[in-house]
């Protein structure tokens, strides 16, 4: 390619039509938003370790910290991380392509994120910040409670964020679609392919409906409409279905591509191609779609007609069925397998067992009457810290040490990985695992202090927030020790079992890829 | 291709408007809300001018790439067409959400909080049968027309290609007075409650998709001018067609829903 493809200094980065490049920038705003996000979640626990009120006396403080510890996860960590780093890194390179459909809206896809980032931290810091959670429930987010420009600040965040998501959305779903190797059809196609596909499909479905909802939700804050507002004969509930329409997509955006990671990993590292492909393919395609018709299962105890809770507690259940088949298939993968627990394996098996134990209790919340209970206590922050927090991040994590080589060129030390794993490990489950005691209990979420008797399971989840703290940190230095000491990565560090096509280029990838491209035809590809 | 590309992707190069774009969204932003607090206009104005300067140069660069460096084999074309479907697709989704907004006003069978009488006692709905259903024939007839230029681009006929588009502008331009006009004599404002609230949401964002679509045609009918248009190659206008339908249908589900079917209880 000419020089004009490869400028260099900071255009390289801010001008950038490179989809690896592109990539690398999506992972380190996913790490800033991690330490911020990450931060916040530490101050809240170093809160709650106690009965009382220890640092954060301004109750509105505490709730702008819940929120914004919420948007930053949800938005600016794992979906970048996921969808935006290694969705754009390893959706051409599996697929046979040299780069993204779209390379110049790839790059935009990615600063309109920053922008959003920006954004929210301006929300954060005017007018008392965002008190609102992430669900942003009127009336609580109506200009009668939040009369400031916070929450404004925060709508347009989300605004920019959507835009930004709809659009690399539109990249992904048009390069996977048009952009394979001769021969490589969606049949042979890796199943991190198919989970991006699918991820990106419910994120350009479900994102607008938030746009629209998020929109109506501005105009009656600023310009006098009433979609939310009983007195004028609007409906608050009608903003907990629409925001739910997205938000439960939204929580599959974070999971999917979880999927896809391990799936390759477990794959690799039993040195077997993963069990039942197909299935597991529209397992993914079947998730994808019941995620949009079970949205009021966050909604129980909102006063719904006792057969809409009975549909959607039925339909909430059938969600296990294709979650099942991806649990199974991956124990059948490794089954008879030849499996090497190097750091990603450890990460893939860890995701499997915490997966499931969120996924127990995601069954038990789908159940109206149970839910009543337990709505709004720490047995549902238990939950979904457990299906997203644990599982999602400990694909993160995995993803990263099974790629990093590819990426950067320097291969992590896997002693070091291998801390890291156990301190996460240990960490996580002692922080989540007691805040389903303190649910069970009734605890209620988003409040800072309670009473004595919550304080033991307490101070166990902040020792273990305190552990994962540190497992985070030594993370952070495994990340600085991989690009300054690690060894040279071959292009295929993990043998027989990494079949897929990232490992026929060099590592690092060079800046393009198959510019001749891959064939893949059965008799070329040798299956 | 230019550049001996062993391949018939299009390597885009480096490009300084996905920067100047992301600035000219937080621009907008920030002005936004200072816009709704503190009545200042310029810095949300300043936003929409940079906007629009980047739409110019974007486009104009993609226009180029086309044109001049024959980089749009038909692979592209085929994603970018890809592209669109999924981008409209995305815009059925934004309306559905007004949608659901309106019905859940309208019918008690969706929500308990939706009104027993509809239209409100309190709301003089506009009638259906007048300015609305003269704007439905208006939508469809330019319809008619943009598939009309679509034929003639396929077929290469360029003058007759210029005049349905042409004619396409024309009609869209005139749905938009049309729009105007009724805003003008409604008898309920934005602020007048649930009705007002939903109506003037759901057709306004109509009408200012309705804008877009005559600008992306207006554009449109300069390039199949500048002679850009062959039936081999014709993205960009496809995409302006397939945006055009689109408002046409959302407008067909609006004139029943809301004009019409909004009517019934009177």
């Amino acid at each position: 390619m000419t020089a004009e493809h490869h400028p260099t200094g900071w255009r390289r980065w801010v001008y950038s039509t490179n989809h690896k490049d592109i990539g690398t920038m999506y992972i380190v705003l996913s790490m800033i938003g991690a330490i911020i996000g990450g931060g916040m979640s530490w101050y809240i626990r170093l809160e709650l370790a106690q009965p009382g009120i220890q640092f954060i006396e301004d109750t509105q403080l505490y709730n702008v910290l819940v929120t914004a510890h919420g948007f930053l996860m949800v938005f600016f960590v794992v979906m970048p991380a996921m969808i935006g780093g290694f969705g754009n890194w390893f959706v051409p390179l599996m697929i046979g392509a040299p780069d993204m459909s779209f390379p110049r809206m790839n790059n935009i896809s990615f600063w309109l994120l920053v922008a959003a980032l920006v954004l929210l931290v301006i929300a954060g810091l005017t007018g008392g910040g965002p008190g609102t959670g992430w669900t942003v429930y009127p009336p609580l987010s109506s200009a009668t409670f939040h009369p400031g420009p916070a929450v404004d600040f925060a709508i347009l965040s989300l605004h920019v964020a959507g835009a930004s998501s709809i659009l690399g959305a539109i990249n992904l779903i048009t390069t996977i679609i048009n952009m394979r190797a001769p021969g490589m059809t969606m049949h042979r196609a890796p199943l991190f392919v198919w989970a991006i596909l699918v991820t990106a499909f419910l994120l350009l479905l479900a994102i607008p409906v938030l746009a629209g909802a998020l929109t109506m939700l501005l105009t009656d804050r600023n310009f006098g409409t009433s979609f939310f507002i009983p007195e004028g004969g609007g409906d608050p509930i009608l903003w907990q279905h629409l925001f739910w329409f997205f938000g439960h997509p939204e929580v599959y955006i974070i999971i999917i591509p979880a999927f896809g990671i391990i799936s390759q990993i477990i794959a690799t590292f039993s040195k077997k191609p993963v069990f039942g492909y197909l299935g597991m393919a529209y397992a993914m395609c079947a998730i994808g779609f019941v995620g949009f018709v079970v949205w009021a299962h966050h909604m129980y105890t909102v006063g719904l007609d006792v057969n809409t809770r009975a549909y959607f507690v039925l339909a909430t259940m059938v969600i296990a069925v294709p979650t099942g088949i991806k649990i199974f298939s991956w124990l059948a993968t490794m089954w008879g397998g030849s499996i090497t627990f190097k750091t990603p394996m450890l990460f893939a098996t860890g995701f499997i067992a915490l997966f499931v134990a969120g996924g127990v209790t995601g069954v038990v919340l789908s159940n109206a009457g149970m839910d009543v209970a337990l709505h709004d206590t720490y047995y549902v922050v238990a939950h979904f810290h457990y299906v997203l927090s644990i599982a999602a991040v400990f694909a993160m994590y995995a993803g990263f040490y099974y790629w990093i080589g590819k990426m950067s060129g320097r291969q992590y030390s896997e002693t070091l990985g291998k801390i890291h794993f156990w301190a996460s490990f240990v960490g996580v489950n002692l922080l989540f695992f007691p805040q389903h005691f303190l649910g069970a209990a009734g605890m209620p979420r988003r409040i800072p202090d309670y009473p004595d008797a919550y304080a033991g399971w307490n101070m166990v989840s902040s020792i273990g927030a305190l552990i994962t703290a540190i497992g985070t940190v030594f993370f952070l230095y495994i990340v600085w020790h991989t690009l300054t000491r690690g060894q040279k990565a071959k292009a295929n560090p993990w043998g027989e079992g990494a079949t897929t096509l990232e490992w026929t280029v060099a590592s690092p990838a060079p800046f393009h890829t198959h510019e001749e491209l891959p064939n893949m035809e059965p008799a070329q590809a040798g299956e | 291709m230019s550049q001996a590309n062993k391949h018939p992707w299009h390597m885009v190069a480096p490009s300084p408007w996905p920067i100047v774009g992301t600035i000219s969204a937080f621009v907008l932003a920030v002005g936004g809300v200072l816009y709704m607090h503190e009545d200042i206009p310029w810095i949300l104005a300043a936003g929409f001018a940079l906007l629009l300067f980047t739409f110019f140069g974007w486009w104009r660069d993609v226009v180029r790439e086309a044109e001049h460096d024959a980089a749009h084999t038909n692979v592209v074309q085929q994603g970018l067409r890809v592209g669109v479907v999924l981008f409209i697709a995305s815009e059925v989704m934004f309306f559905f959400a007004f949608f659901w907004a309106y019905f859940n006003a309208s019918v008690p069978a969706i929500s308990f909080a939706a009104q027993t009488q509809w239209p409100p006692a309190d709301i003089v709905p506009l009638d259906t049968w007048t300015i609305p259903f003269l704007n439905t024939l208006i939508l469809l007839t330019s319809g008619a027309t943009v598939t009309y230029a679509h034929h003639a681009v396929r077929e290469g006929h360029r003058d007759k290609a210029i005049v349905g588009i042409g004619l396409t502008v024309l009609l869209g331009a005139i749905f938009l007075g049309f729009q105007i006009f009724e805003y003008g004599h409604a008898t309920f404002g934005f602020t007048d409650g649930i009705y007002a609230s939903s109506f003037y949401m759901a057709t306004g964002f109509h009408g200012f998709h309705v804008f877009v679509g005559v600008c992306f045609l207006s554009v449109c009918f300069f390039r199949a001018r500048a002679g850009h248009f062959t039936p081999r190659q014709h993205v960009g206008f496809e995409a302006s067609a397939w945006y055009w339908h689109f408002v046409d249908v959302v407008w067909l589900f609006l004139f029943c829903a809301v004009y019409w079917w909004g009517s019934f209880g009177l």
